[in-house]
């Protein structure tokens, strides 16, 4: 069972779902959609395996590993492994790809044949990369998939999404390329100084041991974190998101803004914060300061979108600030917090986007100024937007409150300041969402000039919405099993970052002084 | 001064696969003389494929077991030589196959039917009417081959003298012959051969003054005397080194030597832009590894400075203005520029890895740029090759293998991951980044050179799969021979991509010179 090489199979899984969808024929191509969810289905199937093979008792640091030598010459192997974090967002990753094809259903005519066989074998390919890149435990391998992962967003944006496509699609591009390519030296930089050999580039092999002058370990991590801050996105390198999220269809742009920037701050952790811990403490500052940046001016900015994709997007933003704000915190609650943020976000973001899409397609335009008194004629549709809405704001008893609510505590618990202002993006989060809400859903009952009211959530939809509401409630209430998949995984990253939590100032009530 | 002739000793085995080249090309100038006109066009590209596969099989098969500094002296066949010249008989016999793409025609597509008759003149109709072909272009690309066999291995000045000018003369001709566009061609012809004139001297010159200063022509002896310098005429080091280096460095078509590149491949026939793209392009490098490492490496804390910023200059000049071009063989050419740049920063990492990733890089690129001109001149517009970017908007809507595989090439010249320019940059950029400060900069600058130039290769690729397709513009249907150069060409770009070990070791094993 455990010899069984699950995250091989769950990349393969889709590969071959996306060859078999791409070779259909013709006539044959109304199935295409059919066969891609049935892929991601297995690889779901899969995942949940692996979930459970996993044990996170166990000291390896790596779990479900494979190791097979690639190219020897440059010390790179084919390594796969998961700790924690990494199976979450795989997890994460596998659920979320079977309920954006769901949602993706409709998105192409079923006319265009070769069109429809493209955009979901593309999806499933993605889905693949998506898998590899999180999996990678080599440094090559992971930059391999970081970069090859664009090929299939770009051509999702540009062959697929809005009327601006090409525009987001090509900015989207370069700017993740720039990034990646930053990345590249310090890849290359990172083997010279580590242990070297045939298989350097493992994780494991280098965490501790990359030497090299403090200058020379802090540019490798600037080179790193580029890369990261760039897809994560963090001001001021975030001005593709909002183009791009807005041009993709919703389920890409859930894909690319719930898992693939999930990429940047996992690499935080894995790269920035465990293989160069020194240049992490220098850099905090800086980096908490653009987390704080980032927080407010996504939630500022989202204020005053019209474009309820745009929205989002800048939702997103905000967002990814407190996670980064909890990562580079390194408190242990700091970043128990980033951490599960990563996946309660993943999912609040892929239920306003999907949601938020149905809504489009209902009507035609993303700007909210053209709606108004929706909940009166399609009240599930409204109701679930509020359920995905008040999870983004961080609503007691939905997930993301637990997880922002750790984040600051982490982080107040050595950053006052940066907590403080931190916290004033919760309460800009309640007036973006809810403002939208009320934009949208309240006021009088619309008047359609056809006469034909739209049609409330369809069977299909509701499919698509209710594990998304599901998990709000589940790890709203009851986070533990995904937090103690994620703690050892952080204690570790503290461990090896060589930080620990800072005694509380304040003696406990009760203890005895 | 020796009093007798001596004679001196050659390992024929060694030798052997150039030996067979220069006789295959004395025997396709026979088959001109000779062979009836219509049969021509066949006996010429059996006879030359023949050639070049024998070549490497003998190669491949006997000369890799007989390294040897033979021909006195003249001559160095050792790893490093015979890895390109193996590189360079592959990658002719890929360009030999595009050349003789007829599309249906009488003779070659790409070649004017008169090379001597003056542009749209009734002598020029004349010989349309009468079936004529300028199968020549066989044997002159057999002559070429064998020069820059000579160039790869020359141990020697004048021995790399000779190899240069044997190298360059048919290709000069062969870049005035196109079928379509001759003025064009011919003042590429002219514009590459006055500027190539003009760098041979430099090499010569420069030649003369290391004689003077080492008392020898040869690299070994060249190198010797900068070791144990003893003074007198140290000042004729220096400015030796330089101009043989500016006669070198012109033929890659590095900045500020590059101007003759853009205009020579525009106007050449497109398979022979692909051939002097990919095989040039090798054999100067080949030339440049060993004039560097093995002749004048002694004092290269002289000069390595100039070259390094002759480096950079090539990767930004070569990625900035590629974003002008409106024209996808100009493109291609400033992209070829950059990738020069690329290379060149691995060169002077100045180490045994180097050499390897170089000689990767060279094999990468090489196969990748011959398929991707192979495709160019399938993409017509009433008979004439569409090399306007405009007109290959939409072409993945017509054509979606051909602009497929463009396309495919294209991520390749980007260097996105999972393609042979991804690990040909990570080979030559790796041995630069351990060299010291000058690399790391250099890699620095190449990568952002990188970035630019996938911008570049992007909108070629939303022009060809986002936007309306242009009326008229077609692929034509390629032979079984462009065919095969194409596929190889995208399984050689896939596999030392996915799979480059076998041919890194191929290349790590064949970095050694011998002295």
């Amino acid at each position: 069972m455990t010899s069984l090489p699950l995250l091989t199979l769950m990349m393969v899984v889709p590969l071959v779902g996306a060859v078999v969808v791409a070779a259909l024929p013709s006539g044959a191509a109304r199935h295409a959609r059919q066969i891609a969810l049935g892929a991601s289905l297995v690889t779901l199937a899969l995942g949940v395996a692996a979930w459970v093979a996993f044990d996170s008792g166990s000291d390896a640091m790596f779990q479900l590993t494979e190791t097979h030598s690639w190219i020897p010459q440059f010390g790179v192997s084919y390594a796969l492994g998961v700790d924690g974090i990494a199976l979450a967002l795989i997890v994460m990753a596998v659920i979320l790809t079977p309920v954006c094809l769901l949602a993706a259903w409709n998105d192409v005519d079923e006319a265009e044949t070769g069109r429809l066989k493209r955009y979901f074998a593309l999806m499933l390919v993605l889905e693949a990369f998506m898998v590899g890149v999180f999996a990678a435990t080599d440094v090559f391998l992971f930059y391999v998939f970081f970069e090859a992962m664009l090929i299939p967003v770009y051509f999702l944006i540009g062959f697929y999404g809005g009327p601006q496509r090409q525009y987001a699609a090509v900015k989207f591009l370069l700017f993740s390329l720039a990034g990646g390519l930053i990345m590249l030296v310090a890849v290359i930089a990172l083997y010279i100084a580590g242990p070297g050999g045939q298989d350097g580039f493992l994780v494991e092999k280098l965490i501790g041991n990359v030497d090299g002058s403090p200058v020379a370990l802090r540019w490798m991590f600037v080179g790193f974190f580029i890369a990261f801050a760039v897809k994560a996105p963090m001001w001021p390198v975030h001005t593709w998101l909002p183009d791009a999220a807005t041009e993709a269809r919703p389920a890409t742009a859930v894909l690319l803004v719930g898992v693939l920037d999930k990429v940047g701050t996992y690499g935080m952790i894995r790269f920035c914060l465990q293989l160069f811990p020194e240049a992490s403490k220098w850099a905090t500052p800086v980096v908490l300061t653009l987390a704080v940046i980032s927080v407010i001016y996504g939630a500022l900015l989202a204020i005053g979108q019209t474009d309820m994709m745009r929205l989002i997007a800048f939702t997103s933003i905000s967002h990814f600030g407190f996670i980064v704000l909890g990562i580079f915190a390194m408190t242990s609650v700091g970043g128990a917090g980033s951490t599960l943020y990563m996946i309660n976000h993943g999912f609040s973001t892929a239920g306003l986007f999907l949601i938020a899409g149905f809504l489009v397609t209902r009507h035609g335009s993303k700007r909210i100024p053209d709606y108004g008194g929706w909940q009166r004629v399609t009240p599930v549709l409204a109701g679930t937007f509020l359920v995905a809405g008040l999870s983004s704001l961080a609503l007691p008893g939905l997930s993301s409150f637990v997880s922002e609510f750790l984040v600051l505590q982490g982080t107040f618990m050595r950053y006052k300041v940066a907590a403080v202002i931190a916290t004033l993006g919760i309460v800009l989060a309640a007036l973006y969402i809810l403002l939208m809400y009320q934009r949208l859903m309240t006021g009088p009952k619309p008047a359609f000039a056809e006469g034909a009211a739209p049609r409330d959530l369809n069977r299909r939809e509701k499919w698509v919405v209710a594990p998304i509401i599901a998990s709000f409630v589940v790890l709203g209430f009851y986070p533990k099993p995904v937090l103690d998949l994620l703690n050892p995984a952080v204690d570790r990253t503290m461990q090896i970052v060589g930080v620990t939590d800072p005694a509380p100032t304040v003696a406990a009530p009760g203890s005895s002084k | 001064m020796p009093a007798v002739f001596q004679a001196v000793t050659v390992d024929y085995v060694a030798v052997a696969p150039m030996l067979i080249v220069v006789a295959g090309a004395l025997v396709g100038v026979l088959v001109e003389a000779f062979a009836p006109r219509a049969r021509r066009h066949g006996i010429e590209v059996v006879l030359t494929l023949a050639v070049l596969l024998a070549a490497l099989v003998v190669l491949a098969v006997w000369s890799r077991d007989h390294l040897a500094v033979t021909v006195g002296g003249a001559l160095s066949v050792d790893g490093v030589a015979l890895f390109l010249q193996g590189t360079l008989l592959v990658l002719s016999i890929l360009s030999v196959l595009v050349m003789a793409e007829r599309f249906g025609g009488v003779g070659s597509d790409a070649f004017t039917p008169m090379g001597a008759s003056t542009p749209g003149s009734g002598q020029e109709d004349a010989a349309t009417r009468a079936g004529y072909a300028t199968s020549e272009v066989f044997p002159l690309t057999l002559f070429a081959v064998f020069g820059m066999m000579i160039f790869v291995s020359a141990n020697d000045l004048i021995t790399m003298f000779v190899g240069l000018e044997v190298l360059s003369l048919p290709l000069y001709v062969m870049t005035g012959l196109s079928r379509r566009r001759r003025l064009l061609s011919q003042e590429a012809a002219l514009k590459y051969f006055l500027l190539g004139a003009f760098s041979s001297a430099f090499f010569l010159f420069g030649s003369a003054l290391l004689y003077g200063f080492a008392g020898s022509s040869d690299l070994k002896a060249i190198a010797q005397a900068i070791s144990s310098s003893a003074g007198g005429l140290d000042g004729l080091l220096l400015p030796g080194v330089v101009l043989t280096l500016i006669g070198l460095l012109f033929k890659i078509g590095a900045v500020p030597f590059h101007s003759w590149t853009p205009d020579a491949y525009q106007g050449a026939p497109t398979p022979v832009t692909g051939f002097m793209a990919a095989c040039t392009k090798l054999a100067a490098f080949g030339a440049i590894l060993r004039l560097a490492y093995v002749g004048v490496a002694g004092n290269r804390w002289d000069w390595q400075i100039g070259v390094v910023a002759i480096a950079i200059l090539t990767m930004v000049v070569g990625a900035v203005l590629s974003v002008t071009q409106t024209d996808v063989k100009r493109l291609l050419a400033y992209s070829s520029i950059a990738h020069a740049g690329f290379i060149l920063v691995g060169v002077l990492a100045f180490s045994k890895a180097a050499i390897g990733g170089v000689m990767f890089y060279l094999l990468a690129y090489g196969a990748t740029t011959i398929a991707a001109f192979a495709i160019v001149t399938m993409v017509r517009q009433d008979g004439s090759e569409a090399s306007h970017l405009s007109q290959w908007a939409g072409l993945g809507r017509r054509h979606p293998v051909v602009a497929g595989s463009f396309a495919f090439l294209l991520l390749a010249f980007a260097g996105i991951p999972l393609t042979s320019g991804f690990t040909a940059k990570f080979a030559t950029f790796a041995p630069a980044v351990a060299s010291g400060t000058a690399g790391i900069v250099m890699v620095v600058v190449g990568v952002l050179a990188s970035a630019v130039t996938a911008f570049v290769y992007v909108r070629l690729i939303v022009l060809m799969y986002f936007t309306e397709p242009v009326d008229g513009v077609v692929a034509l249907p390629a032979s079984i021979g462009s065919k095969l150069a194409i596929g190889v060409g995208l399984a050689v770009t896939l596999l030392a991509g996915v799979a480059p070990t076998y041919a890194l070791q191929l290349a790590g094993n064949a970095s050694q010179f011998l002295l």
